[in-house]
């Protein structure tokens, strides 16, 4: 599988599938919404009108450009590459979530749609969803497991305080995967006039595609912005990998750089012998959400648990585009446990007065042990993609032992 | 070729009536009683059975299946064992047409060409895979043609003509057209609109059309039936099987009981209809 494509940055094909990763796995009902949304979307992205409108958003209400910040303390912590942080937390309710949520709502308000659903793992997306709701006065329904409802209590304050429903969804292991299953029955039922609001680089063609495109962003502003503080290219980029959309958007404009080192970051959990969501590491290539990914499964094919501390990364699969630069070797995924990513979370506090949530501080736990084996010359950046504020009760109870990862 | 399920509706249709097609998960609650249950499905009357693949993530399907499902697979229900309930089913049985329905990823992980051949070699005359629309035929539909399966496909109220064409390219046995926009056990289905559904599909193909999601009575059995080829009862059928259940989710004695009874009484709704429409 290790064939070099020319470009890493062509995908996918006209049938959604980047190698044998992707596709349209969806049930008749949804596939002519499906085939409606890619011509919008292809529509709306060759439109100079729904670029300048969506740029000047970015810039006034989501608050873009993003700083790419000199972690100072780190770097002299860590004592080797020189760490920048992409400050995706500063943005307009608190991670990269934004960036796309305000695209796909920009291409459904394009399509007449007025009633928008959602996913949410760690809320983040939820919240980002229910505020361009609020923004743009269309209904809004997110879907949260029951467990992650009782994790990440204050994102579901902040959505229904922005005046979503949030939908605290029972079926299942009563997480992410079991949250996007209640949308896709959300849509199916509401096709007519509904639009899936998906939070990250998966589901059907051309879900990935496009959310890669609105989050994209953030790479292209890091380029931009190394060459103004360095005069050059990063020498390596680090993200953390739920569904896999803030390392998307942060790695795909540097896919073709062979110069750039590019880190995945999966959650290992209790550890990749145990319960965790290392979709790469520890799973094979299967059918879900409606795209081929390597996928957490038994060997009759039923999806098994994933498991982190981190409600964003709990998810038994991955973006295809993932898999597919997985397979080619442009880019090395590795995990990090809870525990290491406890540790990067408080490190990263006490070292620059920095908050991270949990998904970005797996990133950072990398971090702490790649950036030391290199140069003082090398230049690292690592993407912040949310901040803590909501993981803040959870921490605090795990630190003071009264709750357990 | 000709499968079981071509060979039933060619009777029915010299019979001038419908089908009364049934659906139920395999393994649920138990494989012993599954079995037992299929095996009283064509006595209670019903032409024509489609047997669910359980699967965790169940995208399409409502609470009643969704449960169905997790009972199944608590009870060890795998997908070759589902193989094994039909290859059972065919030791007294070899009219009766049986349809697989489920989701992709238990095939794809079992592998595709295995899984055709273990299939046919059970009895499987069809297939229903929910999450496989006609822009993934290369994936499993064009291998099942050849290996000689019928590969049925869902037609929804989103299908217009436009797309119809597409969705019955490789449509072969009956099309089932999903009366509703919406999962398995939801909203009732209009039998008039169903009949406007129904003979616009039929300006497109000459397979029997059924008619599924949202029948749950005799009543509401015999008006599809007389606006289609057919009526599939799933819901309604996993209902009563949950009802007969201990409060551990165990098998009764009343069980299979349960569902063949309704199953007699929907099969005679269906039986009441008129002359199918042509």
């Amino acid at each position: 599988m290790n064939s070099r494509p020319n470009s890493f940055r062509s995908g996918p094909d006209e049938r959604g599938h980047f190698g044998m990763f992707g596709g349209r796995f969806v049930a008749e009902t949804l596939m002519p919404l499906i085939l409606d949304l890619e011509k919008a979307y292809a529509e709306a992205k060759a439109d100079p009108a729904f670029q300048r409108e969506m740029n000047g958003y970015l810039k006034d209400y989501v608050g873009r450009p993003s700083p790419l910040y000199f972690a100072e303390r780190l770097t002299e912590h860590l004592g080797g590459a020189k760490v920048y942080l992409k400050r995706e937390e500063l943005n307009h309710t608190g991670s990269h979530k934004v960036n796309n949520v305000l695209g796909q709502i920009m291409v459904a308000r394009r399509m007449g749609k007025k009633r928008i659903i959602a996913e949410t793992g760690a809320g983040q997306h939820g919240v980002a969803t229910a505020t361009l709701c609020a923004r743009f006065g269309l209904d809004c329904v997110v879907y949260m497991g029951a467990v992650d409802v009782a994790r990440q209590e204050p994102n579901v304050i902040r959505m229904e305080m922005l005046g979503a429903t949030v939908v605290p969804v029972q079926s299942g292991t009563r997480t992410l995967k079991d949250a996007m299953n209640e949308a896709l029955r959300d849509w199916v039922t509401n096709v007519h006039d509904t639009f899936y609001c998906i939070g990250t680089v998966a589901g059907p063609h051309p879900y990935p595609m496009m959310v890669r495109d609105f989050q994209s962003v953030i790479g292209h502003e890091t380029r931009t912005q190394m060459m103004e503080a360095e005069g050059r290219l990063p020498d390596s980029l680090i993200a953390c990998i739920g569904g896999g959309s803030n390392a998307m958007g942060l790695f795909h404009p540097f896919l073709d750089d062979s110069s750039v080192e590019i880190f995945g970051v999966e959650a290992a959990g209790h550890g990749l012998d145990k319960l965790h969501a290392a979709s790469l590491t520890g799973g094979r290539p299967g059918v879900l959400h409606g795209n081929r990914t390597y996928l957490l499964m038994n060997d009759d094919g039923q999806i098994q648990d994933a498991h982190s501390i981190s409600a964003g990364l709990d998810y038994p699969g991955i973006g295809p585009e993932h898999s597919w630069l997985h397979e080619t070797g442009r880019v090395t995924y590795l995990s990090a446990t809870d525990e290491e990513a406890l540790a990067a979370f408080q490190l990263l506090s006490r070292l620059e007065g920095i908050i991270p949530a949990l998904e970005s501080a797996h990133a950072i736990a990398r971090v702490i042990e790649l950036a030391p084996a290199r140069a003082s010359d090398h230049l690292m950046v690592v993407n912040l993609s949310g901040r803590g504020d909501k993981d803040v009760p959870q921490v605090g109870d795990i630190l003071k032992g009264r709750k357990t990862t | 070729m000709t499968t079981r399920i071509d060979t039933r509706f060619a009777e029915l249709q010299a019979q001038g009536r419908s089908a009364f097609v049934t659906f139920l998960m395999a393994g649920d609650p138990d494989p012993a009683t599954s079995l037992a249950i299929i095996k009283a499905l064509p006595q209670a009357g019903a032409d024509v059975i489609e047997i669910g693949m359980p699967f965790t993530d169940p995208m399409a399907d409502g609470p009643a299946i969704q449960a169905a499902g997790l009972r199944a697979l608590k009870a060890g229900m795998t997908l070759v064992k589902t193989l094994d309930l039909v290859r059972a089913f065919r030791k007294d049985d070899d009219t009766t047409p049986i349809v697989l329905m489920g989701y992709y990823n238990p095939i794809y992980i079992h592998g595709v060409d295995r899984f055709l051949t273990e299939a046919r070699q059970a009895g499987v005359d069809g297939l229903i895979i929910v999450d496989l629309p006609p822009e993934e035929d290369d994936e499993l539909c064009l291998p099942a043609m050849r290996a000689g399966l019928n590969f049925i496909r869902l037609a929804t109220p989103t299908t217009d003509d436009r797309r119809l064409p597409a969705v019955l390219a490789n449509t072969s046995g009956f099309v089932y057209y999903v009366s509703i926009t919406g999962i398995t056990g939801a909203a009732a289905a209009n039998a008039t609109q169903v009949g406007d559904a129904v003979a616009r599909i039929k300006r497109h193909t000459a397979l029997p059309v059924c008619v599924g999601f949202g029948i749950r009575t005799p009543d509401a059995a015999r008006d599809i039936a007389r606006a289609a080829n057919g009526a599939v009862v799933g819901t309604a059928l996993v209902d009563a099987l949950a009802k007969s259940l201990d409060s551990e989710g165990r098998a009764t004695t009343g069980t299979v009981k349960a569902v063949a009874d309704l199953a007699a009484s929907l099969a005679q709704g269906v039986r009441g209809a008129a002359r199918a429409a042509e």
